[in-house]
């Protein structure tokens, strides 16, 4: 705020509305994914997730008259019901395609041969007939029906536990989650230590040092790919977890340096210097002084680290490798959107699932997420 | 064994080690190397004291040096030499880069990327300021802020299955579910579709060309009119912003003549648009990704900075009467110019990186390849070192400017 400078305005709908469309505008996008994993496949496509938020009048798919017949008051008929979401309510129905609006609910139409047949508008149909059904060719239903919202859960039940469906996105969790977490606590406390000494040691060459990390902080991670991997194979790491930690640890620490040096150089100096009169050795100040106290900076890395690596495609794809069995978040995700690109039900849910940790614990520590950044930046 | 195992015995060793590493390399130094006992003990303690900086920093030097120093010069060295069967090599000079370069579709990536770069800085900046300015007037900006800033923490590949399902395209006569598809589909020609289509682009456009006239203004300034007290600027800043001049005033032209381009336009109205095959314009759309994803950063360091604005210096403009604009662009801008900067050159980084939202979308189709995703193809898909280091080199390249810029500022912050 700039406080009192800004009389309030009397435009400040304007603000509120402006604000309102920009929430909107980058809001829209991940909710209409969360939508649509909670839709059948059948819905997704035929109709736009924003439909599924409130009763739609739509035509819906044909469906053909099933069940077995039984015999009432010296009619054979044929009892079912066309849908599965109670609310559904038909507006009109017809038995061919060209006419699918031909009768209203509770109307009858003759399929001549003595056979009628009847649709409420609840979805139940009736159909008889004064002879067996037995031989005669079951015709199909066309209903426009207005549909309320239906959310299934069959989607994650599905991605997650039937390795058919979901391509094993259940295995590319975990494997995502052996990834992340090694490679977000490993770097902490070997940058922890190098900040505190370029922060808070004399050495000469220190400030060369400084201006290495930041020099590395920008350097494409792209070049490293084949030189690493020709390293890993050479050094006998081969492709693996192992390579990945490593990885991941080594281009996660300028950035680690860079913030926890940035913090720590703002502790007061008079702590450091008390101790060090008090005869605390460098180790003893790092160990009981300077964590506990750097415990903000530590938790904002953590989290980037965490969401760094829970997100990256490329580091794994290069040294974890890009069969079913290793396979991270990202990774099938990018697997499905090439071989099963039509299917929105299973590409949403799947996306949705390696999405939603990262925001967690984004809306859990976003207080430290934005203070690192600050700390990162603002200069 | 299990991986999860696995990465939980990684931790146990990796944090132990690092501990004990610590601990008793300490123990070490001052007990059995330089012990601060006998005649020597005061310097021994001096002496303990020049190598423990040495000791605390050696794990992260030598993984710096392993995993991103030493890579960078050894692609350039794979980018010099051609790989023959059998790990064997033969330098053949530049005759990578010979290659690269008779390559239309580096041309292309190299073409795209300079869109990429100018774009998506700009736009993410400027949304960025936008919703910094606004958030911070409301009550409940921090909700806006968080929901804003929510992108960022979805990757790349989250956000292209997001954004495909906005791109989708049904058949003509069917129900469409993508968004993007339905919107397009109200547009019909009539004067609401001139209005959006055609009067709002045009101003748009005019927008920028007048930022960028505005650019070259500034970057030409200090040569030609000498008002800065700080005097003649130096050697090496003119032929610098010489190429900003320029940069600026082809921008300029090329949106001044896409004005007459918007109006010239006909646009297919009430068709379904396959949108991420238009040539050109699908490489917009998978830019609008990245901004959606980089604005947030920029407006959670803008707001910073703009909350730290001295508010005197505000009030004295509002006393003098400047108006609204005239705060914002004379007052509050050049205060918040070098996070301007800091913000603009840190998603500049994360553009030229940019590799799976690609990959994800289009996967370099329908002249839609970036440096970072023609690299990775001819490394891991045509098994091609030379030509894939050389490509890796350029984006290298293009970084050095902002790598030599960080490092400039932080010697002069740390005299």
């Amino acid at each position: 705020m700039t406080g009192a400078s800004t009389r309030k305005s009397p435009l400040t709908w304007v603000v509120h509305i402006s604000a309102l469309i920009l929430v909107a505008l980058w809001v829209f996008p991940t909710f209409g994914l969360l939508v649509s994993s909670f839709r059948t496949g059948d819905q997704i496509s035929t109709s736009g997730w924003w439909r599924s938020l409130m009763t739609q009048e739509q035509q819906l798919p044909a469906k053909r008259v099933e069940g077995l017949e039984t015999q009432k008051d010296g009619k054979f008929v044929i009892e079912g019901k066309l849908f599965e979401n109670a609310g559904t309510v038909v507006g009109a129905w017809g038995i061919s395609s060209k006419e699918p609006r031909a009768f209203t609910p509770g109307a009858s139409a003759d399929l001549g041969d003595g056979v009628s047949i009847s649709v409420a508008s609840d979805g139940s149909y009736v159909m008889s007939s004064a002879t067996t059904l037995k031989d005669v060719r079951l015709p199909r239903i066309f209903t426009t029906a207005q549909t309320p919202p239906d959310p299934t859960i069959d989607n994650y039940n599905n991605v997650l536990f039937n390795p058919e469906a979901g391509q094993g996105v259940g295995q590319a969790f975990i494997n995502t989650l052996t990834v992340a977490i090694p490679a977000t606590i490993i770097p902490i406390l070997i940058a922890a230590f190098a900040a505190y000494a370029l922060a808070w040691m004399d050495f000469p060459g220190r400030a060369l040092l400084v201006a290495a990390v930041v020099g590395l902080l920008v350097v494409p991670l792209q070049l490293a790919l084949i030189p690493l991997l020709q390293l890993h194979n050479a050094i006998g790491i081969g492709k693996g977890y192992m390579g990945i930690w490593l990885a991941h640890t080594g281009f996660g620490l300028p950035l680690a340096i860079y913030l926890l040096r940035n913090y720590m150089i703002g502790l007061p100096r008079d702590i450091i210097e008390n101790a060090r009169v008090d005869g605390a050795t460098d180790f003893q100040i790092f160990t009981k002084i300077i964590l506990p106290l750097s415990f903000p900076a530590l938790a904002s890395f953590a989290i980037f680290q965490f969401l760094w690596t829970w997100n990256d495609l490329l580091v794994a794809l290069v040294f974890l490798g890009a069969g079913d069995k290793e396979l991270v978040l990202t990774g099938s995700l990018v697997n499905l959107m090439g071989s099963r690109g039509g299917d929105w039900e299973i590409l949403s849910t799947s996306a949705f699932i390696s999405i939603a940790v990262p925001l967690v614990v984004f809306f859990v520590m976003q207080k430290y997420l934005v203070r690192g950044l600050l700390a990162g930046s603002v200069k | 064994m299990n991986p999860a195992l696995q990465g939980l015995m990684t931790i146990i060793i990796g944090v132990g080690g690092c501990v004990g590493y610590f601990f008793f390399s300490n123990i070490v130094l001052d007990k059995f190397i330089f012990p601060a006992t006998g005649v020597n003990a005061g310097r021994n303690i001096n002496r303990a004291n020049q190598v423990r900086p040495w000791l605390f920093l050696a794990p992260a030097i030598i993984a710096l040096g392993v995993y991103l120093a030493y890579p960078v010069f050894a692609t350039l060295w794979l980018s010099l030499n051609k790989e023959l069967p059998g790990k064997a090599y033969e330098f053949v000079g530049l005759a990578n880069y010979q290659t690269m370069f008779g390559e239309t579709k580096f041309w292309e990536s190299m073409k795209n990327n300079m869109l990429w770069l100018i774009f998506v800085p700009a736009l993410s900046t400027a949304f960025g300021l936008l919703a910094a300015q606004l958030t911070d007037r409301i009550w409940w900006g921090n909700i806006a802020k968080a929901l804003i800033f929510m992108p960022m923490a979805i990757s790349f590949v989250g956000a292209s299955v997001i954004w495909k399902l906005i791109y989708d395209t049904r058949p003509d006569g069917t129900d469409q579910i993508g968004l993007l598809n339905a919107v397009w589909l109200n547009f019909s020609g009539g004067p609401f579709s001139f209005i959006f289509l055609k009067v709002l682009p045009a101003l748009l456009l005019l927008a920028f060309a007048a930022f960028m006239a505005y650019g070259v203004y500034l970057a030409l300034k200090p040569l030609f009119w000498d008002t800065d007290k700080r005097g003649k600027p130096q050697w090496w800043a003119v032929p610098l912003r010489a190429v900003v001049a320029l940069g600026s005033a082809y921008l300029l032209w090329l949106s001044l003549s896409s004005v007459f381009n918007v109006f010239g336009a006909e646009l297919p109205y009430g068709k379904a648009q396959t949108w991420l095959t238009i040539p050109f314009w699908n490489n917009l759309f998978l830019m609008i990704v990245l901004v959606w994803i980089q604005s947030g950063f920029a407006m959670v360091i803008l707001s910073a900075a703009l909350r730290g604005i001295p508010e005197e210096t505000v009030e004295a403009a509002v006393i003098d009467g400047a108006n609204p604009f005239q705060i914002f662009f004379k007052i509050k801008v050049p205060q918040i110019m070098t996070t301007l900067v800091v913000v603009w050159t840190t998603i500049t980084i994360t553009v030229l990186k940019v590799f799976d939202i690609v990959l994800a979308m289009t996967n370099g189709q329908w002249e839609t390849q970036v440096l970072a995703n023609y690299m990775f193809d001819k490394l891991f898909r045509s098994f091609d070192t030379g030509v894939g280091s050389a490509a890796g080199m350029i984006i290298m390249l293009l970084v050095m400017p902002i790598l030599v810029w960080n490092v400039y500022n932080v010697r002069k912050e740390m005299r």
